[in-house]
Protein backbone atom coordinates (compact mmCIF):
# COMPACT_ATOMS: atom_id res chain seq x y z
CA UNK A 1 0.00 0.00 0.00
CA UNK A 2 3.13 2.11 -0.30
CA UNK A 3 3.92 5.48 1.54
CA UNK A 4 2.20 8.13 2.92
CA UNK A 5 3.23 11.55 4.40
CA UNK A 6 0.61 13.82 6.20
CA UNK A 7 -0.09 16.57 8.56
CA UNK A 8 -3.56 14.91 9.33
CA UNK A 9 -4.46 12.50 11.69
CA UNK A 10 -5.21 9.01 10.31
CA UNK A 11 -7.04 5.82 12.33
CA UNK A 12 -4.62 3.41 13.01
CA UNK A 13 -7.70 0.90 13.29
CA UNK A 14 -9.05 1.58 10.37
CA UNK A 15 -5.84 1.79 8.31
CA UNK A 16 -4.38 -1.79 9.65
CA UNK A 17 -8.14 -3.23 8.78
CA UNK A 18 -7.97 -1.42 5.41
CA UNK A 19 -4.49 -3.33 4.73
CA UNK A 20 -5.15 -6.46 5.72
CA UNK A 21 -8.38 -6.46 3.86
CA UNK A 22 -6.05 -5.81 0.45
CA UNK A 23 -3.61 -8.39 0.84
CA UNK A 24 -3.09 -11.73 -1.09
CA UNK A 25 -2.04 -14.79 0.59
CA UNK A 26 -0.85 -13.34 3.91
CA UNK A 27 -0.84 -14.95 7.27
CA UNK A 28 0.26 -12.56 9.41
CA UNK A 29 -0.52 -9.09 10.02
CA UNK A 30 1.84 -6.78 12.11
CA UNK A 31 1.33 -3.80 12.97
CA UNK A 32 3.44 -0.94 14.87
CA UNK A 33 1.88 2.82 16.08
CA UNK A 34 3.82 5.00 17.67
CA UNK A 35 2.11 7.71 19.86
CA UNK A 36 3.65 10.90 21.10
CA UNK A 37 4.29 10.65 24.58
CA UNK A 38 3.85 12.66 27.26
CA UNK A 39 6.89 13.85 29.28
CA UNK A 40 7.16 15.11 33.07
CA UNK A 41 6.91 18.77 33.36
CA UNK A 42 4.07 18.77 30.72
CA UNK A 43 4.53 18.45 26.76
CA UNK A 44 1.87 20.67 25.61
CA UNK A 45 3.01 20.23 21.59
CA UNK A 46 5.19 17.82 19.53
CA UNK A 47 6.50 19.60 15.99
CA UNK A 48 7.59 17.38 13.31
CA UNK A 49 9.50 19.11 10.79
CA UNK A 50 10.77 16.96 7.58
CA UNK A 51 12.26 17.22 4.02
CA UNK A 52 9.42 17.17 1.50
CA UNK A 53 10.44 15.20 -1.16
CA UNK A 54 13.55 13.52 0.32
CA UNK A 55 11.34 11.76 3.17
CA UNK A 56 8.88 10.50 0.38
CA UNK A 57 11.53 9.14 -1.13
CA UNK A 58 13.95 7.69 2.14
CA UNK A 59 10.24 5.80 3.34
CA UNK A 60 9.82 4.09 -0.36
CA UNK A 61 13.76 3.14 -0.18
CA UNK A 62 13.25 1.64 3.07
CA UNK A 63 9.81 -0.08 1.80
CA UNK A 64 12.10 -1.65 -0.94
CA UNK A 65 14.45 -3.12 1.00
CA UNK A 66 11.89 -4.67 3.76
CA UNK A 67 10.10 -6.41 0.24
CA UNK A 68 13.22 -7.14 -0.91
CA UNK A 69 14.36 -8.82 1.95
CA UNK A 70 12.07 -10.54 3.40
CA UNK A 71 8.84 -12.88 1.85
CA UNK A 72 6.38 -10.08 2.47
CA UNK A 73 2.65 -9.65 0.72
CA UNK A 74 2.65 -5.85 1.27
CA UNK A 75 4.11 -3.30 3.68
CA UNK A 76 2.23 -0.17 4.45
CA UNK A 77 4.36 3.33 6.30
CA UNK A 78 2.50 6.21 7.31
CA UNK A 79 4.28 9.29 9.06
CA UNK A 80 3.18 12.20 10.56
CA UNK A 81 4.54 16.10 10.71
CA UNK A 82 3.58 19.23 12.00
CA UNK A 83 1.79 20.32 15.41
CA UNK A 84 1.13 17.03 17.40
CA UNK A 85 -0.41 16.77 21.01
CA UNK A 86 0.57 13.93 23.79
CA UNK A 87 -1.52 11.03 22.64
CA UNK A 88 -1.46 11.56 19.18
CA UNK A 89 -0.62 9.02 16.20
CA UNK A 90 2.85 9.70 15.04
CA UNK A 91 3.18 6.91 12.27
CA UNK A 92 2.64 3.13 11.79
CA UNK A 93 4.18 0.52 9.67
CA UNK A 94 1.94 -2.46 8.65
CA UNK A 95 4.07 -5.37 7.15
CA UNK A 96 1.72 -8.66 5.73
CA UNK A 97 3.61 -12.03 5.35
CA UNK A 98 2.29 -15.95 4.93
CA UNK A 99 4.46 -16.53 8.72
CA UNK A 100 4.53 -13.97 11.48
CA UNK A 101 8.33 -14.29 11.50
CA UNK A 102 8.84 -12.47 8.25
CA UNK A 103 6.22 -10.02 9.59
CA UNK A 104 7.71 -9.19 12.85
CA UNK A 105 11.10 -8.78 11.32
CA UNK A 106 10.12 -6.36 8.45
CA UNK A 107 7.79 -4.88 11.06
CA UNK A 108 11.40 -4.05 13.86
CA UNK A 109 13.23 -3.02 10.24
CA UNK A 110 10.99 -0.66 9.08
CA UNK A 111 10.64 0.92 12.43
CA UNK A 112 14.93 0.95 12.64
CA UNK A 113 15.68 3.04 9.83
CA UNK A 114 12.40 5.06 10.19
CA UNK A 115 14.29 6.27 13.38
CA UNK A 116 17.52 7.50 12.00
CA UNK A 117 17.55 7.09 7.66
CA UNK A 118 13.94 9.17 7.35
CA UNK A 119 14.59 13.07 6.84
CA UNK A 120 12.30 13.92 10.15
CA UNK A 121 13.21 16.24 13.16
CA UNK A 122 11.24 16.13 16.16
CA UNK A 123 11.14 19.58 18.58
CA UNK A 124 9.07 19.28 21.89
CA UNK A 125 7.99 21.83 23.39
CA UNK A 126 6.83 21.98 27.15
CA UNK A 127 6.47 24.27 30.36
CA UNK A 128 10.63 24.47 30.31
CA UNK A 129 10.46 25.41 26.50
CA UNK A 130 10.88 24.28 23.28
CA UNK A 131 13.95 21.93 22.36
CA UNK A 132 14.67 19.61 19.69
CA UNK A 133 15.26 15.72 20.51
CA UNK A 134 18.26 14.52 20.11
CA UNK A 135 19.00 11.34 18.27
CA UNK A 136 19.97 8.39 20.32
CA UNK A 137 23.02 6.23 19.77
CA UNK A 138 21.54 2.69 20.24
CA UNK A 139 19.01 4.28 17.24
CA UNK A 140 21.80 4.25 15.46
CA UNK A 141 23.42 1.25 16.59
CA UNK A 142 20.12 -0.84 16.15
CA UNK A 143 20.87 -0.27 12.37
CA UNK A 144 23.98 -2.56 12.80
CA UNK A 145 21.77 -5.66 13.29
CA UNK A 146 20.47 -5.58 10.01
CA UNK A 147 23.64 -4.84 7.95
CA UNK A 148 24.62 -8.32 5.88
CA UNK A 149 27.20 -10.33 7.53
CA UNK B 1 30.15 28.61 -11.02
CA UNK B 2 27.21 27.05 -10.22
CA UNK B 3 24.07 27.93 -8.39
CA UNK B 4 22.70 25.33 -5.76
CA UNK B 5 19.82 25.39 -4.32
CA UNK B 6 21.37 25.16 -0.10
CA UNK B 7 18.38 23.62 2.46
CA UNK B 8 18.67 23.95 6.06
CA UNK B 9 16.28 22.10 8.48
CA UNK B 10 15.54 21.58 11.86
CA UNK B 11 18.16 23.53 14.59
CA UNK B 12 20.36 24.21 11.53
CA UNK B 13 17.73 26.32 9.71
CA UNK B 14 16.71 28.33 12.97
CA UNK B 15 20.40 29.15 13.52
CA UNK B 16 21.44 30.41 10.16
CA UNK B 17 17.80 31.75 9.76
CA UNK B 18 16.53 30.87 6.80
CA UNK B 19 15.37 27.47 5.46
CA UNK B 20 16.47 27.73 1.55
CA UNK B 21 18.89 29.79 -0.23
CA UNK B 22 20.48 29.86 -3.75
CA UNK B 23 24.01 29.84 -3.41
CA UNK B 24 26.38 30.50 -5.94
CA UNK B 25 30.18 28.50 -5.96
CA UNK B 26 33.03 26.92 -7.08
CA UNK B 27 33.28 24.49 -3.81
CA UNK B 28 34.36 20.93 -5.15
CA UNK B 29 32.97 19.32 -2.39
CA UNK B 30 30.86 19.72 0.44
CA UNK B 31 33.44 20.11 3.03
CA UNK B 32 34.59 23.48 1.03
CA UNK B 33 30.59 24.61 0.74
CA UNK B 34 30.91 24.37 4.33
CA UNK B 35 33.96 26.58 4.56
CA UNK B 36 32.43 29.44 2.13
CA UNK B 37 29.75 29.41 3.95
CA UNK B 38 30.95 29.40 7.68
CA UNK B 39 32.96 32.55 6.27
CA UNK B 40 30.21 34.52 5.51
CA UNK B 41 28.92 35.37 8.49
CA UNK B 42 29.02 34.01 12.81
CA UNK B 43 25.42 32.44 11.85
CA UNK B 44 27.09 30.50 9.66
CA UNK B 45 29.98 29.88 11.75
CA UNK B 46 27.91 28.74 14.76
CA UNK B 47 25.45 26.24 12.79
CA UNK B 48 28.51 24.09 11.08
CA UNK B 49 30.67 24.40 14.35
CA UNK B 50 30.67 20.81 14.88
CA UNK B 51 29.93 18.86 11.55
CA UNK B 52 29.72 15.23 13.34
CA UNK B 53 26.20 16.97 14.93
CA UNK B 54 25.21 17.46 11.48
CA UNK B 55 24.74 14.75 8.09
CA UNK B 56 24.26 16.25 4.63
CA UNK B 57 22.12 15.08 1.66
CA UNK B 58 23.04 15.66 -2.14
CA UNK B 59 20.02 15.86 -4.18
CA UNK B 60 17.89 14.42 -2.10
CA UNK B 61 20.20 10.68 -0.73
CA UNK B 62 22.24 11.08 2.36
CA UNK B 63 25.74 11.58 1.69
CA UNK B 64 29.14 13.18 3.25
CA UNK B 65 31.08 16.08 3.89
CA UNK B 66 33.74 14.83 1.20
CA UNK B 67 31.72 14.17 -1.30
CA UNK B 68 32.04 16.20 -4.52
CA UNK B 69 29.29 18.57 -5.93
CA UNK B 70 29.66 18.45 -9.32
CA UNK B 71 26.34 17.63 -11.28
CA UNK B 72 24.32 18.25 -7.59
CA UNK B 73 21.73 20.81 -7.99
CA UNK B 74 20.33 20.66 -4.21
CA UNK B 75 22.48 20.07 -0.64
CA UNK B 76 20.61 19.81 2.83
CA UNK B 77 22.44 20.23 6.60
CA UNK B 78 20.55 18.88 9.17
CA UNK B 79 20.90 17.01 12.47
CA UNK B 80 20.95 13.47 12.76
CA UNK B 81 17.33 12.19 11.80
CA UNK B 82 14.68 11.63 14.49
CA UNK B 83 11.69 9.96 13.04
CA UNK B 84 9.46 7.50 13.79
Amino acid sequence: MGVRVQAEPFDFGAEANAFAAQVQGAGAVVTFTGLVRDIPGGLSVMEIEHYPGMTERALEQIRAEALARWSLADALIIHRHGQLAAGDTIMMVATAARHRADAFAAAEFLMDYLKSRAPFWKKEHGAAGAQWVAAKDEDEAALDRWQAP
Amino acid sequence: MMRLDVLYFAFVRERIGLPREKVDTKAATVADLVAELMAREDRYAAAFADLSALRVALDQELSSFDAPLEGVREVAFFPPMTGG
